[in-house]
C-alpha cells in the first residue's frame, strides 16, 4: 500500500455512519432563515382562512348571521355547518372511533370550539370579518370535572350518541361514558392483595397538558378543479394518513390528493390528528377554486388543536414486608374531551397504558381505564410519548416512592430489589407485554454512583434536621425515577390507523456515480432524519452520508408509511432502512462477485465494498460496484440498484432509563431549583449521540416544564384559562436546569440495528423525577403525595397544608 | 378596502432600501414575510413572548410582531436572511449552531441567532449567565437551551481569534 | 390577533401630539414602546381609531439631573435606563427593577412613560415610583401639570391622565447618597409580571432606620404605597418584632386577583415575603 491509501479508520470515518457525531444537513438552510415551512408558501390567488369560535364551553348555537361579515369588502365566504353538510362534512371520524363536529352543528362543547370558517383576501379582513359575524347562543350546564361526569344528573354532552350503548371499545355505560378497558387477572390481583404483608394506595393526577411545538398547525389546501386534483401543504406528522383521510372523506381517488409536509417546526404529538382546520382549508378551496391558507394562533393552538394527559389514576400496590411487590391495581378515569379524538393508533383505547407495571417484576397486575366526556377540548395526543405511556410511567414512578415510604426503605433500593432481572429478558409482563432486552440493575448503579446518591441522601438527613432546628427555610428533595418505555408502533397485531397496518417504510436508489437518494414515510419535525437516516445507510451499504439524499414527506414520491410520532421512526422505520439497505448489499455482493470472477460466497463485505477472502487488494468500492450495476451488471440481472423495504415490527422496542433530580425548595415562596439533573438513557444502538443527547435535553426540558407548572387549566364555567404563553409555562433559558447526560447499550435483539429510539424518554422519565423530588422533599414533614403541576403556588400550598410555615 | 390612508415607509433591510405602501395596522413582522418575502423571521406566539420574529433594528433586538411597520420607518433592519458573511459563508454564530448541535425543528433558530447577534455586539465575552439571560426573550421547544449556549460560546470564541473549550460535563 | 384599523400620527413636538389628541378625545391614544397597547389591540381589547406615534419627538427622550431631582423622559426605554450612568450613581434601584421586567427585546423598547402611564397593576414601574415619590409631568392643551405617583393610580387601566394629556417626564427626588435600597420581584419565569413585587428605599443612621418607604407590585388593582409599613419600620433597629408589624401592614392593604400565579391568599403572603427580603437586602446596602 502506498501512503496515499487512506487506512480503514480513514475510510470509516469518511462514510459518517452510526454512531458518529454528524453534523446535521438541516443546519444549513435552518440557520440561514432558508427553511421552508408552511406558512412560508404563497400561492397566486391564495385566500386566507379563519375561525370564529364560541366563547361558551356548552351551549346551543341558535342563530349563525354572516350578513354584516359577507358585506366586508375582500370578504369572499363565510362557511358553517349547514353548509359543510351539503358535501358530508360537517362531521368527521376520530382515530379513537368517535366522530367530531367540523363546525358547530347546533351545539359547542368546549370554549373556543370552531363555528364559523371565514374566507377572505388576507388575514386582516379575516379577522376583521370574524368580529362581525353574529351568533346566538344559548347557555347549558356545564361538566368540566370528570370525577362528575357520570353522575346521574350529569348534563348530555353528546346527544348525537342518545342511546347508543355500544361505542367503538365495547359498551357504555353512562351518557357521558366512552368507554371502559380492562388488561391483566382481576382475581389473581385480588388474590395478591388480600395476601400482601403491605399495600399502599393513592389517587394520582396527571394533569392537562399541551404539546404546543413552537410552530403552531397550519395548511395550505390547493384544489385544481381542471383535473380533479387537490394539493394539501400541511404541518403534518404523518403526511400518507393525512391522505388516506383525506381521500376517505372527500371521495376524491386517493392518486389524485397530493399531501405536502414542508420543514415542520416542531410536534411533539400535535401535528398527528386531522383538525377541522384542514377540512374547512380543504372545503374552502373545492367551493372556491383558489387556495386557501390556514393559521391557527397560540391561543387557538392552545385551547383547541389537541391536549395531553388529563389521566387520573388510583394506583394500588401489595407488597411484602421486604419490598418485594406481590401486585398492582389500577383505575384510570381519562377526561377525553368533548370528542373523544386520542391520536391514539394501538388497537386499545387507553393506548399502551398497560406498561404501567414499569421495570418492576410484579407477578399480578389488572388495570382498569374509564374514559369519560367533559366540556373541554378534544385531543388525548402522546406529547412526545407514545401513547399513554408517559402517564403509566408517571403512575408507578410515583406509587414505588409511596411504597417505599410506607416501608420505610429507600426508594432506589426498593425499585432495585423488585427490576425485572437481565436474565429474565425476554419478560413476560402482567399486563401483556413482552418486554425485549435490558440491564437495569447495571443502569441504576451506574447512576447512583455518578451522582453520589448515598452522599445526597446523607445530605438531605442533615438539611431536614437544620429546617426542623429552625437554620433554614429551605428542604431538599431527590428525585428517583426508573422508567421503561415503549415504542415502535407497531406490530400489525397490535396497531393500526383506521385500519392501516403500522409498518413503515424506506426506498433507496443508488445512482451510477454511487450517490443515493433515499425517501421514508416518516416525517421529522426537528429529529434530523436528513442527517441520521443517511448515516445508517452509509454503515450499510458503504457510501458517504453526505453522498445520500434523504427525503420525506411528499406523498407522490415517498413509500406510504405512517409517519413520526411516538419515537417510532427509529425502531420501524430506522429497520426498514436497514433492510432497504442490505437488499442493496445483497444485490452489490453479487455484482462485485461477477466483477471479481469470483464466487458471492468468497467475498466479505468491508466498510465501503467487498473483498476477496484472504486477498483483501481484491476488492472492489461501493462506488465502482455502483456503476457497474448500471454499465455491465451481471449477465441476466436487472440492472440498476435500489430496493423498497415494508417493515412490520415483530415486537414493539423498550427502551429505558435512569433519571435523578436534585432539588432546593424554599418552603416560604415555593419556588423550586433544580440542582441538579442526571439522566442516563439506555436506547440501544446509537446512531448519532449528538442528536440523542439534543433529544433527551430537549424531552427533559419539556418534563420539566410540566412537572413544574405547564397546565391547561378550565375554570368552573369551562373557561380556558391562560392559553398563552404568558400563563402556559414555557421555560426559558433562565429556568431551564442544566442537564447531565449519560447512558448504557443494551441493544435490542429483534431489531436489525439494535436501535430502540429515544426521543421519548426524557419525557417519559423526566416527569416522575421532577416529582419525585418535590414529593420527597416533603415527605419527612408527613406528606404521602402533592399532585401536579409543582408551581410555586402549590408547593407553597403544600408546605401550609403541612405546617411548615409555623 | 378600507378608507384608511397607506402610508409610505421606507427602511433600509439587510443593507437594501425599500419602499412600500402598508396600511398602518400592518405588523412589521407580516411585512416582512408577506410584502418584503423575507419569511426566515417566523411567528411562534403573537403575544411577544417566544421571541421567533426577532430581528435587528437600529441595533436593537426586537419582537417584529409587536411593532407596526410604520414604526420602523426610517430604520435600519437585519434579519436572519442579513446575518451570513459577505461572501456568502456561515457566520460565526451560524457555524456554531450547526457545530454544537443548537437547534432542531429550526423554527426558533432565526430568531435565536438575529438575538445572539446582537448580544454579542454589546457584550463580546458573555458569561453562561449572561448568555442565558441575553436570549431569555427567546423561548426553544426542542433544545433545552443547552446546546444554544455552547453555540453562542463557540461563536464568541472565533469572533475573539479564541479556542472555544467546551465545558467538561 | 390581528390589531384593528386606525389613523396613525407621527407628530414631532409635544403640542403637535397634544393637539391630535385634544381633535380626537377618547378615540385617541399615544403610542409609546406600544409593548403594552399592541399586544391588546391584537386582542382588540383596545381599538383606538387614531394612534398618535410618540416615537418622532425627540425632547421625550433622555435623562438628566436638576439640583436635587433627577428628570427622565417618557420615552427614555428600559434599556436606557439599565445603561445610564447617572442612575447608576443616583438611582440604581431603577436599573435593578428595569432588569427584572420583561426580556431583552421587550426592554429595547419599553418606555419609562409607557410603563407609568398604563395603569397595569402588573407594571413594575409605577410602584418603584410611588415608593421614590416620583411626579409625573402630565402636558395637555392647557399646559404642563404635576402629579405625584402616589396620587396617579386610582383604579386597573384608570389613571389621573385625562385623554388629552401626554405624559412627558417623571421626575424623582434624588434619595440621599448612602440609601439602601432593593426591588424583589417573585415572577413564575422571566417576560412574567409579579407574582408579588415590593420596592423599599431606605436611609439608616448607626443601627436605626432614618427614612423608609415601602411600595408593592401587582398586588391590587392599583400599585401600593404602603405608607404604615414604612411609618413602622422608621426609627426601628430593623428588630424582628418591628418587620413582622411592618410586614403584616403591607399584606393587611393588599387586594390581590386570583389568577395563574395563585390564590389571593398565596399573593399576599408573597407581598409580604418580598417586602421581608427587600427590606433586608436594603439594609444590607444602606451606608450609614
Ligand atoms: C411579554 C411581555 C412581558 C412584560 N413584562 C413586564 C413586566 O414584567 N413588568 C412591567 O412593568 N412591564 C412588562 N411588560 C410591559 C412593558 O414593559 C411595556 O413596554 C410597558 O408597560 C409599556 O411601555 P410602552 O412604551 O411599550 O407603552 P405603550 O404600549 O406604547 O403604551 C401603554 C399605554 O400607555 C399609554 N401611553 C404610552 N405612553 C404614554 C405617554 N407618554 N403619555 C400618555 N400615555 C401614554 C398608551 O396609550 C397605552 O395606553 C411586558 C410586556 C410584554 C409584551
Ligand atoms: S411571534 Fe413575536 S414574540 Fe412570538
Ligand atoms: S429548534 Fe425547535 S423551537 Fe428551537
Amino acid at each position: 500500500m502506498n501512503d496515499m491509501t487512506p487506512t480503514r479508520e480513514q475510510r470509516e470515518a469518511a462514510l459518517e455512519g452510526m454512531g458518529c457525531k454528524r453534523k446535521r444537513v438541516e443546519d444549513i438552510r435552518f440557520t440561514q432563515g432558508k427553511g421552508n415551512y408552511v406558512d412560508d408558501l404563497k400561492l397566486p390567488g391564495m385566500l386566507f382562512g379563519d375561525f370564529v369560535r364560541s366563547p361558551y364551553a356548552h351551549a346551543k348555537v341558535t342563530r349563525i348571521d354572516a350578513s354584516e361579515a359577507l358585506k366586508l369588502p375582500g370578504v369572499i365566504a363565510v362557511l358553517t355547518a349547514e353548509d359543510l353538510k351539503g358535501v358530508n362534512l360537517a362531521w368527521m371520524p376520530t382515530l379513537a372511533g368517535d366522530v367530531q363536529m367540523v363546525l358547530a352543528d347546533g351545539k359547542v362543547l368546549y370554549q373556543n370550539q370552531e363555528v364559523a370558517f371565514v374566507v377572505a383576501e388576507n388575514r386582516y379582513i379575516a379577522d376583521d370579518a370574524i368580529q362581525l359575524v353574529e351568533v346566538e347562543y344559548e347557555e347549558l350546564p356545564v361538566l368540566v370535572d370528570p370525577f362528575k361526569s357520570m353522575d346521574a344528573d350529569a348534563p348530555v354532552l353528546r346527544p348525537d350518541l342518545d342511546g347508543k350503548t355500544e361505542g367503538a371499545h365495547g359498551p357504555r355505560k353512562h351518557h357521558n361514558h366512552i368507554f371502559t378497558w380492562e388488561v391483566g387477572d382481576k382475581d389473581e390481583t385480588s388474590r395478591a392483595f388480600a395476601e400482601a404483608d403491605v399495600t399502599i394506595k393513592e389517587m394520582i393526577s396527571y394533569h392537562r397538558t399541551h404539546p404546543s411545538p413552537l410552530e403552531t398547525c397550519q395548511c395550505v389546501a390547493s384544489m385544481d378543479k381542471v383535473n380533479g386534483e387537490l394539493t394539501v401543504w400541511g404541518t403534518f406528522q404523518a403526511p400518507h394518513v393525512i391522505r388516506t383521510v383525506a381521500s376517505l372523506l372527500s371521495t376524491i381517488p386517493e392518486h389524485k390528493i397530493h399531501v405536502i409536509a414542508p420543514d415542520i417546526g416542531g410536534g411533539f404529538g400535535n401535528k398527528v390528528g386531522a383538525y377541522p382546520g384542514y377540512i374547512c382549508s380543504i372545503v374552502a378551496s373545492i367551493v372556491t377554486g383558489v387556495p386557501i391558507k390556514w393559521v391557527e394562533d397560540r391561543m387557538e393552538n392552545l385551547s383547541t388543536t389537541s391536549f395531553a394527559r388529563d389521566y387520573h389514576m388510583t394506583a394500588q400496590i401489595a407488597a411484602k414486608n421486604d419490598g418485594t411487590v406481590t401486585g398492582l391495581k389500577v383505575h384510570v378515569l381519562a377526561d377525553h374531551g368533548g370528542f373523544d379524538a386520542c391520536a391514539d393508533p394501538s388497537k386499545w383505547p387507553a393506548g399502551f397504558f398497560n406498561i404501567v407495571t414499569g421495570s418492576y417484576d410484579f407477578p399480578a397486575a389488572h388495570l382498569e381505564v374509564d374514559g369519560v366526556y367533559t366540556n373541554k377540548a378534544p385531543g388525548g395526543v402522546a406529547y412526545r410519548c407514545s401513547f399513554r405511556v408517559t402517564e403509566a410511567a408517571y403512575c408507578i414512578e410515583r406509587a414505588m416512592d409511596i411504597l417505599a415510604q410506607k416501608l420505610s426503605m429507600d426508594p432506589a433500593d426498593l425499585r432495585i430489589k423488585n427490576f425485572v432481572k437481565p436474565e429474565q429478558f425476554p419478560y413476560q409482563s402482567a399486563l401483556g407485554w413482552e418486554y425485549d432486552s435490558g440491564d437495569y440493575h447495571t443502569a441504576m448503579h451506574k447512576a447512583m454512583d455518578t451522582i453520589g446518591y448515598r452522599e445526597l441522601r446523607a445530605e438531605q438527613k442533615a438539611k431536614q434536621e437544620a429546617f426542623r432546628r429552625g437554620e433554614t427555610r429551605e428542604i431538599m428533595g431527590i428525585g428517583v425515577s426508573f422508567f421503561t418505555e415503549i415504542v415502535g408502533a407497531g406490530p400489525s397485531k397490535n396497531c393500526d390507523i383506521l385500519g392501516v397496518a403500522m409498518f413503515d417504510s424506506a426506498e433507496i436508489r443508488v445512482h451510477p456515480t454511487g450517490s443515493v437518494i433515499s425517501r421514508m414515510g416518516t416525517k421529522s419535525q426537528g429529529q434530523g432524519h436528513e442527517t441520521t437516516w443517511a448515516q445508517i445507510i452509509a454503515t450499510e451499504i458503504g457510501i458517504p452520508a453526505a453522498d445520500i439524499m434523504v427525503e420525506e414527506g411528499n406523498t407522490d414520491t415517498a413509500p406510504y408509511g405512517l409517519g413520526t410520532y411516538g419515537s417510532r421512526s427509529t425502531p420501524v422505520a430506522g429497520a426498514a432502512i436497514a433492510l432497504a439497505a442490505r437488499k442493496i448489499r445483497n444485490k452489490a455482493q453479487m455484482i462485485a462477485a461477477h466483477m471479481l470472477e469470483v464466487s458471492e460466497y468468497d467475498l466479505d463485505w468491508d466498510i465501503d465494498g467487498f473483498q476477496v477472502k484472504g486477498n483483501p487488494q481484491a476488492r472492489k468500492s461501493m462506488k465502482e460496484i455502483a456503476w457497474a450495476a448500471y454499465h455491465a451488471p451481471p449477465p441476466g440481472m436487472e440492472p440498476g440498484l435500489e430496493a423498497v423495504s415494508y417493515y412490520d415490527p415483530p415486537n414493539m422496542t423498550y427502551p429505558f432509563g435512569a433519571y435523578f433530580c436534585v432539588m432546593d425548595i424554599d418552603v416560604d415562596t415555593g419556588v423550586a431549583k433544580t440542582r441538579r439533573f442526571y439522566a442516563l438513557d439506555d436506547c440501544g444502538t446509537r446512531i448519532n449521540p449528538m442528536i440523542i443527547e439534543g433529544q433527551v435535553h430537549g424531552g427533559l426540558t419539556e418534563a420539566f416544564a410540566i412537572a413544574m407548572g405547564q397546565e391547561i387549566r378550565y375554570d368552573e364555567i369551562g373557561n380556558v384559562m391562560g392559553a398563552s404563553f404568558m400563563d402556559f409555562f414555557i421555560p426559558t433559558a433562565v429556568e431551564t436546569p442544566h442537564w447531565e447526560t449519560d447512558h448504557t447499550v443494551t441493544p435490542s435483539p429483534h431489531h436489525p440495528i439494535g436501535a430502540k429510539g429515544v426521543g421519548e424518554s426524557p419525557n417519559v422519565g423526566g416527569v416522575p423525577a421532577f416529582s419525585n423530588a418535590v414529593n420527597d422533599a416533603f415527605q419527612f414533614l408527613g406528606s404521602t403525595h402533592i399532585q401536579m403541576p409543582h408551581d410555586a403556588w402549590r408547593i407553597w400550598q403544600a408546605a401550609k397544608d403541612l405546617g411548615a410555615h409555623g | 378596502m378600507s378608507d384608511i390612508e397607506q402610508i409610505p415607509v421606507t427602511m433600509t433591510v439587510n443593507g437594501k432600501k425599500v419602499q412600500r405602501f402598508v396600511e398602518p395596522r400592518t405588523l412589521l413582522i407580516h411585512f416582512l414575510r408577506e410584502d418584503l418575502n423575507l419569511t426566515g423571521p417566523h411567528i411562534g406566539c403573537e403575544t411577544s413572548h417566544c421571541g421567533a420574529c426577532t430581528v435587528e433594528m437600529n441595533g436593537m433586538s426586537v419582537k417584529s410582531c409587536t411593532l407596526f411597520a410604520v414604526q420602523a420607518n426610517d430604520a435600519e433592519l437585519t434579519t436572519i436572511e442579513g446575518m451570513a458573511n459577505a461572501d456568502g459563508t456561515l457566520s460565526a454564530l451560524q457555524e456554531g449552531f450547526r457545530q454544537m448541535h443548537g437547534l432542531q425543528c429550526g423554527f426558533c433558530t432565526p430568531g435565536m441567532i438575529t438575538r445572539a447577534h446582537t448580544l454579542l455586539q454589546e457584550n463580546p465575552n458573555p458569561t453562561e449567565d449572561e448568555i442565558r439571560m441575553g436570549i431569555s426573550g427567546n423561548l426553544c421547544r426542542c433544545t433545552g437551551y443547552q446546546n444554544i449556549v455552547k453555540a453562542i460560546q463557540y461563536a464568541a470564541a472565533k469572533l475573539n481569534g479564541t479556542d472555544f473549550q467546551e465545558a467538561a460535563e | 390577533m390581528i390589531p384593528g384599523e386606525f389613523t396613525y400620527h407621527r407628530p414631532s413636538s409635544v403640542a403637535e401630539a397634544v393637539a391630535i389628541l385634544a381633535n380626537h378625545g377618547d378615540e385617541a391614544r399615544p403610542l409609546s414602546g406600544g409593548h403594552s397597547l399592541i399586544p391588546m389591540m391584537k386582542l382588540r381589547m383596545a381599538a383606538p381609531e387614531h394612534l398618535v406615534d410618540l416615537g418622532g419627538i425627540p425632547t421625550l427622550k433622555g435623562i438628566s439631573e436638576d439640583g436635587d431631582t433627577i428628570s427622565i423622559g417618557a420615552m427614555t426605554t428600559q434599556h436606557d435606563l439599565i445603561d445610564s450612568g447617572l442612575l447608576s450613581a443616583k438611582l440604581p434601584i431603577i436599573a435593578e427593577t428595569s432588569r427584572l421586567i420583561a426580556d431583552p427585546q421587550i426592554r429595547y423598547v419599553g418606555t419609562l412613560g409607557g410603563n407609568v402611564a398604563n395603569g397595569d397593576p402588573g407594571n413594575d414601574m409605577p410602584a418603584l415610583m410611588q415608593c421614590l415619590d416620583a411626579s409625573y409631568v402630565l402636558t395637555g392643551p392647557d399646559g404642563e401639570r404635576q402629579v405625584a405617583a402616589r396620587a396617579f393610580y386610582e383604579a386597573a387601566y384608570f389613571t389621573a391622565l385625562a385623554p388629552e394629556e401626554i405624559l412627558t417626564s417623571v421626575r424623582i427626588p434624588v434619595p440621599a447618597a448612602g440609601h439602601g435600597y432593593a426591588y424583589e420581584k417573585l415572577k413564575r419565569k422571566v417576560g412574567d409580571y409579579a407574582t408579588a413585587a415590593a420596592a423599599i428605599v431606605l436611609t439608616m443612621n448607626g443601627g436605626t432606620v432614618g427614612t423608609c418607604s415601602v411600595a408593592l407590585t401587582n398586588v391590587a388593582d392599583t400599585p401600593l404605597f404602603a405608607s404604615e409599613a414604612g411609618q413602622i419600620l422608621t426609627g426601628s433597629t430593623l428588630d424582628a418584632e418591628t418587620v413582622k408589624r411592618a410586614v403584616a401592614a403591607a399584606e393587611a392593604i393588599t387586594q390581590p386577583a386570583s389568577d395563574g400565579r395563585g390564590p389571593a391568599e398565596y399573593r399576599t403572603k408573597m407581598a409580604g415575603i418580598m417586602v421581608e427580603r427587600a427590606l433586608a437586602r436594603a439594609a444590607e446596602r444602606a451606608r450609614s
